[in-house]
């Protein structure tokens, strides 16, 4: 046979890794004919809403339905009475809590679920939330962590015993009634030694708000009990399908086979559609007792003030270094406000996540951190918006006293950064809190992005810049944002990752079909990060089939093979390995299948792009294609007919992207308000797989960082209020606020992935946010400026300026 | 967020609005672009049983720029003052303050009627009609009336207009001289932080007349006399700046809200006023 084409063209044709493939979701994302949990319709489907609680704290006396109940279209409402016996009024957490399902007696955060609605339609059922009589009887609130460990108002009566005194958690020992966990690493006695011994030590203490990773599509389910044949049909917007099918087997005692769970296409996930959420559960109650379909979506209020807020986290530093600016060591306490109950979703080991991974991309020879999470009269929640578990507190954390520490020494941080990077002779590094980080090579990456800004040059129209304020000849000033950080995703190792002792694994299975395309099922689900895009191109490039003939499919538990979900950037390093090695599985059987043909031996086969050649000779060759055909119409003696595989991919290490950041910022002193000049992402994820969509991620990675450095809070008043349960206040960026991203990127694989993959999708997140920050308290650090807290809207920018004296 | 049930009327003359405002009273309302009530009924803070849809209504569109006046008929939108080369020449401070008002798809439904009917503080186009000296048109079951947007704004959510009464027009004398129209907000679609409106008038560098309107930092417009009176007779310098946010810091009354505390308002109002009148004064 003769070759029409080259080779490189039969790479081309493949689409494969590397390739900047259009993502194949789009055609229909683009045309509204996306088909979103919303736009499931079932014959009889009835629909299911909230009474919610106006109050952050307070004692329910008596819940009276019958009004509600003459509501025209309204068929049933559903308290904590009605689940009791079945043992729904409360449901088990993902941190090893438990959450009332319905207000059980009290409520504990403004927006809490009392009384579930059921009617025919969702209008009827907002005349119905209208027409329930709740009393409530007003208990004081508690929106302070500090205060709550020092008040004598129990939060939880449901963790005390009849003493009043804490009850063991979930992760150990508890030392006040509204103290729900401390969980530290590294070493205390030896970090307190060298602090106190050190040259130089910088303390600072500073706020990480709460926010919310507010998705566009807001949480929501249809469930669907067909009484005849036993099984249940849950349709919801679910990051981890597979979990919440073994969950909801485990808490409604419904054999596992019988419960199909299927996430539709999802509006963005960002976290907060990691965790169970009361709507599910009364859903499935709902249409197990009137034996319809009944759906649940939240509305904008409800998703920004009930489902899972992220971060909250108040944080305690003191970093020490030798006055050449060699950092020796690092201490880090923070207190955790994760509301009434503790939902965080985070690998069960791990109640504060991977906030241990606090010494980011420094070799910092000792360390500890301890987290003491505290209940308060706010929203449960505790998820990773838009990073793996905590690790954008942790970026945020270091990335600050690192800046914090340049002022001390009155070093320049770029520098300061540069003589304390891990080198990268030193990888695999093991860090002092206990994570043993894969590759990297940061010196590399953050010289390249300081000469692409020309850092020089902004560092001196900086100088400039504060003259000429001086001068009174501006009202500018001008900040330089850096961040370089080190994200850790891909969880994980089996051996210590599991969210309620399901390992953290994943999968893929490939089916080839007769004429060389292929479908492959995996246990992730993307929310809009393209894996049906990106999943055809690792197996292109490993099986030799077009990215165009393999269809790509996730999130219907009857089909796809068990994993554990999107988030926490797993996807790519843990399902993209597992995909990876299933192709190399159907790789290694239709190896034998070409050499049957080519009568030669096994071992005088190769694998080159898309065909099996014979050994010195590649005019003798199979296509994949061919191969294909053959496993499906041939007797081959001693092989099985077919081309399939699945593997399940436990990954040996996490993965540990990195980057470097720089944000150029000029503020207007006098309003408060910034104009980003100029932002700059070096991403190392590793092998790149879809360039077209890493910059994509990296661009909306940015834009939520934005969001949250800049303005975007859930915010309360003292009451437990919330303040920003709308867009009107919660800050959602548009087109118009976003700077221009200009991307760049290095490659440092990682050596354990099978195609040295690491993950992109939250990074920006990670090193947005400290970058944007940066950029403000460095506007005003030659002022005297050493921290404020985020986020920066214009009212807390102008009070920077002000407190520092700026204004007549 | 889903309104409760309410009847829904489209009548095709003013008479007929006025005959269903008649009959429902309270529990009546009429609609125009229902960017501010359809919100609030979702909300379930505007209870509106009878609601009276005012788009087919005969005689309530249309631009009229004649040589000493401007009529905006009640259903104009901010879209089409925005596209309107006539009025653009003729005022063009309302086309610089259209394009701050929230965003193209709101503005393509937002009338100038609704605009400055609805009370809300936060609305742009109250403080600019009082510092234009606009009057609005207003028709009830006991005829028609004229009055003064600088009269017409006695709280939050509390006007002039009779509960029966319908705003029909906008009219407002040609504008003189340099203008500006100046919103600080914290994103695109967002009500004003502080806002200030500025037409401007000199002859021979003095300033001859000036007139300043505030928005959102009380819960009213804030149509500031003494602000204006500070500029006029004078070459608009420093002093006369600071003497004219002095006379409208001594008028606002804002309060703490999620966009920041008072003082922090107090401190922008003057910095945005101060912006205005430097841009309306070079435009002069
Ligand atoms: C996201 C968003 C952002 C916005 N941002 C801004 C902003 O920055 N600045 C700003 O000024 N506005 C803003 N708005 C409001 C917008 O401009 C509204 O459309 C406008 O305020 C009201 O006009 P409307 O025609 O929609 O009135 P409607 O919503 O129909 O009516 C508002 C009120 O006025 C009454 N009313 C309406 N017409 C008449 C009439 N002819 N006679 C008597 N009463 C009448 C109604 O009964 C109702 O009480 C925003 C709106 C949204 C949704």
């Amino acid at each position: 046979m003769k070759d029409e084409i080259t080779r490189d063209e039969r790479i081309d044709n493949l689409k494969g890794m590397g390739c900047s493939r259009k993502r194949v979701e789009d055609a229909r994302f683009t045309q509204g004919k996306g088909n979103y949990v919303d736009d499931v319709k079932l014959d009889g489907m009835l629909f299911g809403d909230f009474v919610r609680s106006p109050y952050a704290h307070a004692r329910i006396t008596n819940i009276d339905s019958a009004a509600a109940l003459e509501v025209p279209g309204v068929l049933a409402v559903l308290t904590a009475k009605d689940l009791e016996p079945l043992g729904l009024h409360w449901m088990p957490t993902l941190a090893g809590d438990k959450q009332m399902v319905l207000a059980d007696g009290k409520v504990l955060f403004q927006g809490q679920e009392v009384a579930f609605v059921v009617a025919e339609d969702r209008y009827a059922a907002a005349d119905g939330i209208e027409a329930v009589e709740v009393d409530y009887e007003e208990l004081p609130v508690i929106v302070d962590p500090f205060e709550s460990l020092k008040s004598d108002v129990i939060l939880r009566e449901d963790t005390v015993d009849e003493n009043g005194r804490p009850t063991d958690g979930a992760h150990g020992p508890r030392n006040h009634p509204n103290h729900i966990f401390t969980w530290e690493a590294g070493d205390k006695a030896p970090t307190e030694e060298v602090l106190a011994n050190a040259e130089i030590v910088a303390e600072e203490s500073m706020y990480y708000h709460r926010t919310h990773p507010c998705p566009l599509e807001t949480c929501g389910c249809v469930a669907s009990m067909d009484k005849v044949n036993g099984k249940l049909t849950l349709w919801g917007t679910f990051q981890a399908p597979h979990a919440i099918r073994t969950i909801v087997s485990l808490i409604s005692g419904i054999e596992e086979h019988n419960i199909r769970v299927i996430s539709p296409d999802i509006g963005g996930g960002f976290g907060n559609k990691v965790g169970a959420y009361p709507g599910y559960v009364c859903s499935v109650v709902a249409s197990i007792v009137t034996g319809k379909p009944v759906k649940w979506i939240e509305d904008r209020m409800d998703n920004l003030m009930t489902t899972a807020f992220a971060r909250d986290y108040w944080m305690k530093g003191k970093i020490s270094a030798t006055k050449e600016g060699k950092i020796t060591g690092l201490h880090c306490h923070v207190t955790a406000d994760h509301g009434g109950f503790d939902a965080c979703a985070d690998p069960t080991k791990f109640p504060a996540g991977f906030m241990n991974i606090c010494t980011g991309s420094y070799d910092i020879p000792t360390a500890y951190l301890a987290v003491d999470g505290v209940y308060t009269n706010k929203a449960p929640g505790g998820v990773s918006y838009r990073c793996s578990f905590r690790v954008t507190e942790a970026v945020y954390f270091i990335e600050r006293m690192i800046e914090v520490l340049a002022i001390k020494l009155n070093m320049d941080a770029a520098e300061l950064r540069r003589i304390n990077f891990i080198k990268k002779e030193q990888f695999p590094y093991k860090a002092a809190l206990g994570w043993e980080y894969d590759s990297g090579d940061y010196h590399t990456a953050w010289d390249k992005a300081l000469k692409t800004v020309d850092y020089e040059g902004l560092r001196a129209e900086q100088a400039q810049r504060v003259e000429d304020f001086k001068a009174g000849k501006t009202r500018k000033l001008m900040g330089i944002g850096l961040s370089f950080f080190t994200e850790i995703v891909g969880a994980g190792p089996v051996k210590n990752c599991d969210i309620l002792g399901l390992g953290m694994f994943d999968s893929c299975e490939i089916r080839i079909h007769p004429t060389g395309s292929a479908i492959a099922r995996l246990g992730t689900i993307s929310q809009g990060q393209g894996h049906a895009t990106t999943f055809a191109q690792i197996l292109a490039s490993e099986i030799g089939l077009p990215a165009d003939s393999i269809t790509i499919e996730e999130g219907d538990t009857d089909t796809a093979p068990y994993g554990l979900g999107t988030y926490g950037s797993r996807s790519t390093p843990v399902a993209g390995a597992a995909t990876a090695m299933a192709g190399r599985k159907i790789r290694a059987k239709a190896q034998m299948i070409a050499a049957y043909l080519l009568e030669v031996h096994d071992n005088d086969v190769e694998f080159d792009v898309d065909r099996f050649v014979v050994k010195g000779a590649p005019e003798r060759f199979k296509t994949m294609k061919e191969v294909a055909f053959a496993a499906y119409n041939q007797a081959i003696p001693g092989i099985e007919p077919g081309l399939e595989a699945v593997s399940y991919y436990d990954p040996p290490n996490m993965t540990y992207p990195f980057g470097a950041y720089v944000c150029v910022m000029d503020i207007d002193v006098d309003t408060g308000v910034p104009d980003i000049r100029r932002f700059y992402a070096l991403d190392d994820c590793g092998t790149r797989i879809n360039p077209m969509i890493i910059e994509g991620q990296v661009h909306g990675g940015l834009t939520e960082a934005l969001a949250v450095a800049l303005g975007q809070e859930i915010a309360y008043d003292d009451m437990g209020n919330c303040k920003t349960g709308t867009l009107m206040d919660f800050f959602l960026p548009t087109a118009w606020e976003v700077p221009n991203y200009e991307t760049d990127y290095t490659v440092t694989p990682s050596p354990h992935h099978p195609i040295g993959a690491k993950g992109v999708g939250e990074s920006p997140h990670v090193g947005g946010v400290p970058c944007f920050s940066n950029a403000v308290q460095d506007a005003f650090r030659a002022f005297g400026n050493t921290h404020t807290n985020m986020p920066h809207d214009h009212w807390r920018i102008w009070k920077t300026a002000n407190e520092l004296g700026l204004h007549d | 967020m889903i309104p409760a049930a309410f009847e829904y009327y489209r009548p095709k003359d003013i008479e007929g609005v006025l005959a269903i405002l008649e009959q429902h009273g309270d529990d009546a309302r009429v609609m125009a672009g229902g960017h501010s009530l359809i919100p609030m009924m979702k909300l379930r803070m505007a209870d509106v049983p009878h609601l009276i849809d005012l788009q087919d209504v005969g005689g309530l569109s249309g631009i009229e720029v004649t040589g000493d006046s401007i009529r905006l008929g009640a259903l104009v939108t901010q879209a089409q003052i925005i596209d309107s080369a006539e009025l653009t020449r003729a005022a063009p401070i309302l086309r610089e303050a259209a394009l701050q008002i929230a965003d193209p798809q709101v503005r393509y439904m937002g009338t100038i009627g609704g605009n400055v009917a609805n009370g809300d503080p936060g609305n742009d186009m109250p403080g600019l009609m009082q510092c234009l000296d606009a009057s609005f048109s207003l028709i009830g079951p006991d005829g028609a009336r004229e009055v003064a947007a600088r009269d017409f704004y006695e709280a939050a959510y509390m006007t002039d207009r009779e509960d029966d009464e319908v705003l029909t027009a906008v009219t407002l004398p040609l504008p003189q001289g340099g203008y500006a129209y100046e919103k600080q907000k914290r994103k695109i679609g967002d009500y004003a932080t502080a806002a200030a409106a500025v037409q401007i008038t000199g002859q021979g560098g003095t300033c001859t007349s000036a007139s300043i309107a505030m928005t959102n930092l009380s819960d009213t417009p804030i149509f500031s006399e003494d602000a204006g009176e500070a500029l006029v007779g004078t070459t608009v310098d420093d002093a006369a700046i600071k003497a004219a946010m002095a006379a409208m810091l001594g008028d606002i009354d804002p309060t703490e809200d999620n966009r920041g505390p008072v003082a922090f308002k107090k401190h922008v109002a003057g910095v945005i006023l101060r912006r205005a009148i430097t841009r309306a004064w070079s435009r002069a």
